[in-house]
């Protein structure tokens, strides 16, 4: 393994790892704030157990996200030192708000999750507030700096060297809208319909548990509804790709050439060596249409390209079939979810759709990985688009294979245990069952297990 | 002060407070590690329950001084990163293997033996973490980088580019040095955390064992600098303020210990933290005007102006909200004497 290739490789890796748990320090507060937010209007303790619960998950997920997020802010220079070298001051102001950010999590986190007896029921809700906000915040500017390495802007590039650098311009530059409204949502999808398919899963071995359903009603509503603000997003990106990042659309779609009136292609295998995309489904027009917004739009092929300035295209075409098909299945359970509650009035609980709840629940961190390696596999060869090549970047030291098998090692071992820690903590979930008067009327599910028992 | 100055205070300071607060949890970590006799796991006990609601937030300074580093002095982040690839990995091991083992042993099983595991673990990474912190940033002040090997490339092999910088006795002693400071501090801290006189007397014992063992560590590399960190020496002895300044830290640090000895905790702890506070400031302020010695000054390394400026206004701001929050973290939980 080339040295180029072993950074690149534990980079894409302490990523995909760090967003994991990213995810959750986005998504899990809001889901805390709801179900506390609910507690002290309701006052039912159920609402406060379950907050508590989660909460435990929560602590276990922000610690290991805290180191593992300290490990890339220490990777992009021991990986990367050039990039920083000429970079990190044009993108500056992303990352120290991100700091600040950060900051204001890490506080109001130990507060939250220590703090239950120490301060007011209202403070306390108060700081879970805050980690939401901060949460929130701190993904979003980590996505504004990684957008500028899609599309730099904020200074010029003279022989050479990044002058009249303006951090804001770079900050605000024209990929970050739609990265960061299009991560923030993913961030909420996932975790809505992750949690929901953890609660389905528990409804499925105790289908009279409240603590469950409460649990399960509450994440649905919240991966629910930002899955549909998630479309609108996805239409963004689109389009904005479509505009400034052309060969990374031709790389997603397998776009050999150039085309007025492009297919959308749906699967297919893409053959870089005859520069071909086969066996693909053909929506005609629709690629130009949803890119451009008009049906009879040119589409850039990657044969206009330099094969020196191709992202790979395989990799790029698959991992973007795969999450645009998570996250149409994430659409269609939430689709009949949403159909049967407004038939029924009621939350569905039937087995089968539970089962396809659970089914769901992996999809969201399957589509945020995938969708990351669109981005990121679809910017190559280039580590700023079209002023810095990756290759360019690298540190010098040789051996880079051993931190890469050092890193990996730590990440499977850690995935482990916290995967091993949270399914303990899930089975240790409170028997709150449903009312005895109440359970006369409650759906089949539970009239399922009765006959399966 | 120049832009250039101000923001390497800024993160000085920052490295200060983290050596405050962060070293504490390290040291924590280490007095878990050598915790004996028969309160030994009060003593773990209590390390845990003052470390569990604070560490993460004591920890994100460290994040300042990097992100500081890499948007202020970016030539000077990728030297270091490029060169000290090796002890800021066993580093990031080690921050990540402490972190991850405390909140794994708070939420595994409680049977002894899961306990114990992720006790050494993260005992010992909490061990580890520091003495690579204090070599990398002795290889920084030492001048030992050799910043010119890339340029020339073949003439010198990977171990005198690599290794060399960091793996001498003066890195190996501030190593020791830093962990010591972390360590005492820890003791000194959690003399004022329990209400249990036995335990409170433990850790007077380790506070007052480990400052012997600053102030000897602190000879040993101030002895070490004259030989093999010249230039960080010359700071530490020729400016008109070097001599004054230590003595002044040393009278604070005697001061500290016969605290310890009368039993007078609280003022142990004011005293103890301007001791480390002024031994980080002091180190910073010897090594003015470089960042990395001798290669980059902090002018050289710096970014353009037109990013110093919002960066340095963004940090003030960004203090305002955020240094309250802290405080109001630590006002939450401290820990409140019975009598």
């Amino acid at each position: 393994m080339t040295d180029i290739l072993a950074a690149r490789t534990q980079m894409a890796m302490s990523l995909a790892f760090h967003i994991a748990f990213a995810v959750v320090g986005m998504g899990m507060p809001l889901l805390m704030v709801i179900s506390e937010g609910l507690y002290l209007k309701t006052k039912d303790e159920l609402y406060l157990t379950l907050t508590k619960r989660w909460a435990k998950g929560t602590a276990i997920m922000f610690a290991v996200g805290a180191v593992s997020g300290t490990v890339l802010s220490f990777e992009l220079g021991l990986l990367w030192p050039k990039f920083m070298e000429h970079a990190g001051p044009v993108i500056g102001m992303p990352f120290s708000l991100e700091g600040f950010a950060f900051f204001l999590e890490a506080i109001f986190l130990g507060i939250y999750l220590y703090g239950w007896d120490r301060v007011s029921p209202k403070w306390h809700w108060f700081s879970g507030i805050m980690v939401f906000i901060s949460g929130t915040m701190s993904g979003v500017f980590v996505v504004a700096a990684n957008a500028w390495m899609n599309t730099p802007t904020g200074f010029k590039y003279v022989n050479g060297k990044f002058t009249q650098i303006d951090p804001w311009a770079a900050m605000f530059n024209p990929a970050a809208f739609s990265q960061c409204l299009h991560m923030t949502l993913a961030a909420f999808v996932t975790i809505g319909f992750s949690v929901a398919a953890i609660h389905a899963y528990m409804l499925l071995r105790q289908p009279a548990n409240l603590f469950h359903r409460h649990a399960l009603k509450l994440s649905l509503w919240v991966g629910g509804v930002t899955l549909v603000l998630q479309l609108i997003s996805g239409d963004i990106s689109a389009k904005h790709v479509g505009k400034y990042q052309p060969a990374k659309l031709a790389a997603m779609e397998g776009q050999w050439h150039t085309e007025k009136g492009a297919p959308l292609r749906i699967g297919g295998i893409v053959d870089e060596k005859n520069e071909v995309t086969k066996w693909a489904i053909e929506l005609p027009y629709v690629l130009s249409f949803l890119a451009f917004n008009d049906f009879k739009a040119e589409v850039r092929g990657l044969k206009s390209f330099p094969k020196r300035d191709r992202p790979p295209v395989a990799i790029v075409h698959y991992a973007f079939q795969i999450m645009v098909g998570a996250g149409m299945w994430m659409l269609l359970v939430a689709m009949i979810g949403g159909w049967l509650a407004w038939r029924r009035k009621k939350l569905p609980l039937d087995r089968w759709y539970l089962w396809m709840l659970v089914s769901a629940g992996p999809m969201g961190l399957i589509a945020i990985e995938a969708g990351w390696t669109v981005t990121e596999v679809g910017r190559q060869p280039w580590i700023i688009y079209h002023i810095m090549r990756t290759a360019d970047a690298v540190t010098p030291m040789p051996g880079l294979i051993v931190p890469l098998l050092g890193f990996t090692l730590l990440y499977i071992f850690l995935a482990i245990v916290v995967i091993t820690l949270l399914r303990n903590q899930v089975f240790q979930s409170p028997d709150i069952l449903v009312p005895a008067e109440e359970s006369v009327d409650t759906d089949s599910a539970d009239q399922t297990t009765e006959k399966d028992a | 002060m120049s832009i250039e100055l101000f923001l390497g205070f800024v993160m000085v300071v920052s490295l200060a407070v983290y050596s405050l607060t962060a070293g504490a949890d390290f040291g924590g970590g280490v007095w878990d590690l050598l915790a004996s006799g028969p309160r030994a796991q009060a003593q773990r006990d209590l390390i845990k329950r003052v470390i569990a609601p604070i560490w993460e937030a004591n920890h994100v300074w460290l994040i300042v001084v990097v992100v500081v580093m890499f948007v202020a002095f970016p030539k000077a982040y990728a030297t270091i990163s490029t060169f000290l690839h090796i002890p800021l990995t066993l580093m990031l091991v080690g921050i990540v293997l402490r972190g991850s083992a405390f909140v794994f042993r708070s939420y595994d099983d409680t049977s002894d033996e899961a306990q114990r595991r992720w006790s050494r673990i993260f005992s010992i990474a909490s061990a580890v973490t520091p003495v690579m912190l204090g070599m990398t940033l002795a290889a920084v002040a030492s001048g030992s980088i050799p910043t010119n090997a890339l340029k020339t490339p073949g003439k010198l092999d990977f171990f005198s580019v690599y290794m060399a910088p960091w793996l001498g006795l003066f890195p190996l002693a501030v190593g020791g040095f830093i962990l010591t400071i972390f360590a005492y501090v820890a003791a000194v801290y959690l003399t004022l955390e329990t209400d249990d006189d036995a335990l409170r007397e433990d850790f007077r014992k380790k506070a007052i064992r480990s400052g012997i063992g600053v102030g000897v560590f602190a000879w040993l590399c101030l002895g070490l600098a004259f030989r093999d960190a010249p230039l960080l020496a010359n700071g530490l002895r020729k400016q008109w303020w070097s001599i004054p300044f230590q003595l002044i830290i040393a009278t604070i640090s005697i001061g500290a210990l016969i605290a310890l000895f009368q039993r007078k905790y609280k003022m142990a702890r004011v005293l103890a933290v301007f001791q480390v506070g002024g031994i980080v400031m002091g180190w910073g302020l010897a090594q003015v005007p470089y960042v990395v010695v001798p290669a980059l000054t902090l002018k050289q390394a710096a970014a353009p102006a037109s990013v110093l400026w919002p960066v340095a206004i963004t940090l003030v701001l960004g203090s305002c909200l955020l240094l309250p929050s802290f405080w109001y973290l630590y006002s939450i939980f401290q820990h409140k004497q019975s009598h």
